[in-house]
């Protein structure tokens, strides 16, 4: 009576990043749907309780939790080694936690720069550098990386969170290129503002669908793409905002 | 450039109105999302203002809308709990939509126990409203296959209520208007089907007595509803479509529903709708059905949701928006006071766009201020006409109550709060369920209740 399962392939081994977030439950719900196998990682042990009972219902072959704060580098090692052995492999890590980050708190307090590039830019080095090294022993495996238009250049509205999400970038790229030769795909994903509980506080009438988003970033999981602008409508705008000279981009407000 | 994820904005402020289907009235709110169920219980200690629970806004009237207040919009928690295919018992967070509940439940093979004209309503909110369906009267109101749900008030209690847990608090809630407190979750009894397709019959009928004859002969047809044109008078008068169907019985691919693409681009002029356009519509509608009697199998969309087709359709009747009318008037007067209240309307020359008759079933509501009793029921909307609209609505709710009827509060702007006492005589029974945070411009309007805090 399930077709909903139907459409799919062959089950994958999915393990999510900050699962209670927007974009990442989003594209799990599409994961679920199709069947495939989830270990879930957050913070907040009722939110990822929610999350983990909303994707059995909707078909998750498997769904597995663990409990954790991702700040906390030093656990790395065991929660990745803990999950994928849940899993038994591990075909895809989808890396989904960040924090917005208060940004003019941030322009008054270095610690809570800090915090937010931690968060941001130094948690996520230290599961990709586990995780890339598992994966180049194996030869495969994806990597699907939240960052940000924001981290394609600096503005004085956000700066902080984008230089996060820009070394985000950064290190993705120059990891790609390290481990594609090992057959192993590195996706940097590059949402837009999306409506989700990270933007509630925002204007949200022109904010991408998180439901649309998500569909977009599965796809582009599926084709082994390398970079991803979502809504797609986001690479020219990009493409034309890193291009404004220097002079003139120091004198708006953007 | 719009900013991606800046915090500068963060502070939450007056936002532009959060609008009600029918588009009045019109209030100014802050609109607080909740995306947890942990959300409401978070949110309390920081609230100064009433609140509201809501969802998608698709009351007609004010039932749905808290002037100055807090509206706390749950379509964000919207998750899937449990489901047990033996049982067809879904359990889901009270912001989940019905479409979404569809998308999940047809391919399985289910379907809902009970459903309103459009799937574009959240699960709490069909039962703060205790809605009905075309299957009222075989089936009872959405409240009835509703079998258990948390109900958490802003002085932290939380109660489980179901008809043999809290019994009081679960009929309270049951068409509690959203003020009794706030619903995390709720569990709802789906039945199963083997297609999405419905056996459909089309009857032309002319004047309520063929209406009823109709009636009497569908009971046991699950689903019966009918169009009716209430702009024509004469020989016309109370013509209309006898609509009927069931589920098929012959099973075929439960493919999910595509989504909806159109979308009413923008507000028709006040004049768009008048009595020519729609004495024109309503002439095509009736022979659109060129024969006395049309036998088809139809998707359950279309027989369901023929408006879901086209987001945002209420733009058609302009800015000033449009006021609905829903009565229920006891069989013991039913059929002389639906052909006073068509008559009144058909003199008045105010046309009535979309006309919807329909009988009830004597299956017992659950929740103490539910809508529907046994008799017949007629909604009815009108684009708003300064200066005649409302004396006219003002005399077809003075009618429902001659006739022992009354009017439903989910579709309502316009009734007085002595008219409301009269329909409602329990609410001062109900109002000791009240939560003393939650309140709505309905509530305030028809017990002239002063705003709390």
């Amino acid at each position: 009576m399930n077709t909903t399962a139907s459409t799919n392939l062959t089950p994958q081994k999915i393990l999510v990043l900050g699962a209670t977030s927007g974009i990442a439950e989003a594209t799990c719900r599409i994961w679920a749907a199709q069947g495939h196998s989830l270990f879930l990682v957050a913070r907040n042990p009722e939110k990822l309780a929610a999350v983990a009972a909303d994707l059995r219902v909707r078909g998750a072959s498997y769904v597995d939790t663990a409990v954790a704060d991702l700040d906390d580098t030093d656990q790395h090692p065991a929660l990745l080694a803990h999950a994928i052995n849940s899993l038994t492999g591990m075909d895809i890590a989808y890396l989904a936690h960040g924090v917005l980050g208060d940004q003019s708190q941030a322009e008054q307090d270095f610690n809570t720069a800090a915090h937010i590039l931690h968060t941001n830019f130094m948690a996520p080095v230290s599961l990709l550098t586990w995780l890339a090294n598992f994966c180049v022993q194996r030869h495969s495996g994806t990597l699907a990386v939240l960052s940000s238009v924001a981290g394609d250049r600096g503005r004085k509205s956000n700066y902080v969170y984008g230089s996060s999400k820009a070394g985000l970038s950064a290190f993705l790229g120059g990891l790609r290129n390290r481990v594609d030769r090992e057959g192993v795909t590195v996706l940097t994903i590059k949402p837009g503002p999306v409506k989700t509980a990270m933007t509630a506080s925002m204007d949200q009438k022109k904010m991408a669908d998180v439901d649309q988003v998500a569909q977009t970033i599965v796809k582009a999981i599926a084709a082994k793409k390398d970079t991803l602008y979502v809504p797609f409508l986001w690479q020219p705008i990009m493409c034309i905002i890193r291009h404004i000279p220097e002079r003139i981009f120091k004198k708006l407000n953007l | 450039m719009p900013d991606p994820n800046s915090a500068q904005e963060a502070t939450p402020s007056v936002q532009p109105p959060f609008e009600s289907w029918g588009r009045y009235p019109s209030y100014n709110a802050h609109l607080l999302p909740l995306h947890w169920q942990s959300d409401f219980a978070a949110v309390v200690p920081t609230l100064r203002d009433s609140a509201l629970p809501v969802g998608m806004g698709r009351s007609y009237g004010d039932s749905c809308l808290l002037k100055d207040g807090n509206l706390l919009v749950t379509t964000g928690m919207n998750r899937l709990l449990s489901f047990d295919p033996a049982t067809g018992l879904l359990t889901a967070e009270a912001g989940i939509t019905l479409a979404q509940i569809l998308d999940f439940a047809v391919p399985r093979g289910f379907f809902l126990p009970v459903t309103p004209g459009t799937k574009y309503v959240t699960l709490g909110g069909a039962i703060a409203n205790d809605i009905h369906g075309k299957n009222h009267h075989v089936a009872g109101t959405f409240g009835c296959h509703v079998t258990q749900f948390e109900l958490v008030r802003s002085d932290g209690t939380r109660r489980l209520c179901s008809p043999t847990e809290n019994p009081d608090w679960f009929a309270a809630t049951i068409g509690g208007l959203g003020i009794t407190g706030f619903i995390p979750w709720a569990t709802l009894r789906l039945k199963p089907i083997v297609s999405r397709s419905i056996d459909y019959e089309g009857i032309q009928f002319h004047g309520v007595d063929e209406f009823l004859d109709l009636t009497t002969q569908s009971q046991n047809i699950e689903y019966t509803v009918s169009w009716i044109d209430c702009a024509s008078t004469g020989r016309n008068f109370a013509r209309g479509v006898f609509m009927q169907g069931d589920h098929s019985p012959t099973p075929s691919p439960l493919t999910p529903s595509p989504q909806p693409k159109l979308v009413f681009p923008f507000e028709a002029p006040g004049f768009a709708l008048n009595h020519t356009t729609v004495s024109l519509f309503n002439t095509a509608f009736f022979h659109k059905q060129i024969h006395q009697r049309v036998v088809s199998l139809q998707d359950y969309e279309p027989f369901f949701y023929p408006l879901d087709k086209v987001l945002h359709w209420n733009r058609m009747y302009g800015k000033r928006g449009l006021l609905q009318f829903q009565y229920v008037i006891p069989w013991e007067h039913a059929r002389e006071g639906t052909i006073a209240i068509l008559r009144e309307v058909a003199n008045s020359g105010l046309a009535s766009f979309l006309a919807v008759l329909k009988a009830f079933g004597d299956v017992p509501s659950p929740g103490m201020m539910s809508f529907p009793k046994p008799g017949i029921t007629l909604a009815l909307d009108f684009p708003i006409k300064p200066g005649k609209s409302f004396p006219l609505f003002e005399r077809l709710a003075d009618m429902t109550l001659e006739f022992g009827g009354r009017l439903y509060p989910a579709k309502d702007a316009a009734m007085t709060a002595s008219q409301f006492q009269a329909f409602y005589p329990q609410w001062q029974q109900f109002a000791r369920y009240k939560d003393p945070l939650l309140t709505s411009s309905f509530w305030e309007r028809v017990t002239g209740e002063p705003l709390f805090r």
